[in-house]
């Protein structure tokens, strides 16, 4: 109850109008959204790409951060970068509890993220990650991740 | 970057920190007070009757909810009279410095304003005490509402929400994520705490049991000298002196009033007499390794030429080495050319380029043996500890048999019940004198320490043979299971002792770092 009549608003809003490369692809309930983004600046990394992401709500939402995960399909490819696993998951200290603040919403996520890459100059994945991708069974949102380096 | 990280560097540097609490001499002081003559049980008589420590054992104290709440009281009070605050602020400025009171008291003499600020009760929150308010087209960044009805709430910094989603969001913080001292204003990127008055105006009594409930165990966390005993249920805390950097030299075993045995250092169970850094590594690689391990000590061999570790599930004993091309007999593991026409039916057992390619294998196969050899003596303490376990809920049972069988008195049955927990306890010791010894470089310390050990060994399997026995024969085996039990805990007394004596002075060549 609490989630959706947020989320109701966000849709409206943002069926109105939103920041370039960000696009609502599926938002049929109020548990799961899909969305579209693009890295609009010329970074290589990026260039003519297109990332699928995936926002998972609680009821709870948005005192608690969604889980928000990039999402693999055939033309839709997990983006580069020193913080984002290669099964989509992202290491990024917003959508952590400690990080979240419930002022935040799907389209100032989808923002941060594309400054994330943005300013991302490594064709890189985190260290360790054909481990984490093999073994990890936990939800993002319960992995307590370290952000050591606020560079990239 | 946790919330400890971001309190830490907007106040000082985490090295100046750890600095301060070093040098924090108070904390001995305050342990004196009172709580030495509140609780003298049987317990604190015990060990003022025993001649003296034993090396393995270290100063501690247990304290109760109660102890830890006046304890915590009582420093507020103080530091209050001083910084003439009230009450309830002080606290706050106290959690907030994590309850180094010199430091507190200094940076609050010197940068009243500053310090009162960062700990989120800045200027006149005396005279302009928090309330709700109806604010003229206000649109709630939560929950986008714009009622103008809508009661709404800021704290100082001013990031104004209505008050359904404060409530929403403090129910969230204390119920689901267990936070209290630290819980911030909603606001993105706010660093404001959000103080006690502020939330009284906000939540149920009964949540607010619960924020208290929370604010103690902060207390406790974020005193270096304390720890929550971490058995199920229990409440006590137990302070000690050991610090983490002296943990490479002393295993701080301490025994809470419930009766669990713990590790000051890293709260995991009993584990004298390893220290807590091999532990960890131990444990890792248990979990890591010991099945791997085991099945490739089970279910292959070795490449005689360039030892990659191979399955042979099917086909005849004519191997090729997938890598090498190398080709051997699996049964003597010798050239396969020199095998002459005997293919397929190999009984050359002393051909020499057979017995040299085992010797090899030996050789290579040594490390693995080798931590298999420490890891199932590990397993089985540990697995014979459960089973003597399940002797010890009998036990009981059986104590009353023997009270109803032979006529003997309560009291008269307790040797049972002492032997069993001797058992337990040297097991327990044992288990970690496997761990310990796997990474022990040998030298002429290893050897009195093995001899410790299989003295143990022998005297802990001696006691555990007579629990085996029928209850009609206990009666007579009273007086030589005492002996038993008590010699039990003599070696382990000993074995203890040595390892933890070495421990101290750095005797022990380990073959990784500590």
């Amino acid at each position: 109850m609490f989630a959706s009549k947020r989320l109701q608003k966000e849709l409206s809003k943002m069926q109105g109008k939103l920041p370039p490369g960000i696009e609502v692809v599926k938002a049929e309930d109020f548990s799961e959204w899909l969305m579209d983004i693009k890295v609009v600046d010329s970074n290589p990394l990026y260039a003519g790409e297109t990332y699928r992401l995936k926002f998972a709500f609680s009821s709870n939402y948005p005192i608690e951060a969604p889980e928000v995960v990039f999402v693999q399909t055939t033309d839709r490819p997990i983006p580069w970068h020193p913080h984002i696993y290669s099964n989509g998951i992202i290491c990024l200290d917003l959508l952590d509890r400690q990080g979240w603040s419930p002022v935040h919403n799907v389209e100032s996520i989808c923002v941060s993220l594309q400054s994330m890459l943005t300013s991302n100059t490594k064709k890189e994945r985190p260290p360790g990650d054909e481990n984490f991708v093999r073994y990890n069974t936990q939800r993002p949102r319960d992995i307590s991740f370290v952000f050591h380096d606020n560079q990239v | 970057m946790d919330s400890d990280d971001g309190f830490n560097s907007s106040q000082v540097s985490e090295d100046e920190f750890m600095e301060d609490q070093d040098s924090d001499v108070s904390l001995g002081e305050d342990s004196d007070f009172e709580m030495d003559q509140d609780d003298v049980g049987f317990e604190s008589q015990d060990k003022d009757i025993k001649p003296s420590k034993h090396a393995y054992e270290i100063e501690f104290t247990v304290y109760s909810p109660a102890q830890i709440q006046s304890h915590q009281d009582k420093q507020i009070d103080e530091v209050s009279n001083i910084l003439g605050q009230p009450p309830e602020s002080t606290a706050i400025l106290l959690r907030h410095a994590r309850w180094n009171k010199e430091r507190l008291i200094d940076q609050y003499m010197e940068k009243t304003e500053e310090t009162l600020e960062s700990a989120g009760l800045g200027e006149s929150a005396e005279n302009n005490p928090p309330r709700l308010e109806k604010v003229k087209g206000f649109v709630c960044d939560i929950c986008c509402e714009d009622d103008p009805d809508m009661f709404t709430f800021a704290m100082k910094c001013g990031h104004r929400f209505c008050v359904d989603c404060y409530k929403q969001y403090l129910y969230t913080k204390i119920k689901d994520e267990g936070e209290a001292a630290r819980i911030r204003c909603p606001g993105d990127g706010c660093n404001r705490i959000v103080d006690y008055k502020s939330l009284n105006l906000l939540v149920s009594d009964s949540l607010r049991d619960r924020y208290q409930e929370l604010l103690m165990r902060t207390y406790v966390d974020d005193r270096e000298n304390l720890r929550w005993c971490p058995a199920p249920n229990c409440v006590y805390a137990v302070q000690c002196g050991v610090k983490d950097r002296e943990l490479a030299r002393v295993v701080p075993t301490v025994h809470c009033d419930c009766g669990h045995f713990f590790c000051f250092g890293c709260s995991l169970n009993d584990h004298q007499p390893a220290p807590c850094s091999l532990v960890k590594k131990w444990l890792k690689k248990c979990e890591d390794d010991s099945e791997t391990a085991n099945w490739i000590s089970a279910n292959t061999k070795e490449c005689p030429k360039c030892h990659s570790t191979i399955e042979k599930n099917g086909g005849c004993n004519h191997m090729t080495c997938r890598k090498c091309r190398h080709e051997f007999c699996w049964m003597c593991m010798g050239v396969w050319s020199e095998h002459g026409t005997s293919w397929y039916n190999c009984n050359r057992y002393e051909e020499k380029s057979g017995s040299e390619a085992r010797d090899a294998q030996a050789r290579s196969r040594q490390s693995l043996e080798r931590y298999l050899h420490y890891y199932n003596r590990y397993a089985n303490h540990e697995q014979s500890a459960k089973l003597d376990k399940d002797i010890y809920l009998k036990t009981e049972k059986k104590m009353t048999q023997l009270q109803n069988t032979t006529g003997m008195s309560w009291i008269e049955v307790q040797f049972l019940d002492s032997a069993s927990q001797a058992l337990q306890q040297c097991r327990q010791t044992l288990k970690w004198t496997y761990a310990f010894a796997y990474y022990l470089a040998r030298n002429n310390l290893t050897e009195i320490f093995e001899d410790n050990q299989k003295d143990l060994e022998l005297a802990v399997e001696n006691l555990s043979e007579m629990f085996e026995k029928p209850i009609d024969q206990l009666k007579g085996l009273k007086v030589e299971m005492m002996d038993k039990t008590s010699y039990c805990t003599k070696r382990r007394i000993i074995l203890l002792n040595d390892t933890a004596e070495n421990l101290k002075n750095g005797n022990w060549d380990f073959i990784v770092q500590l």
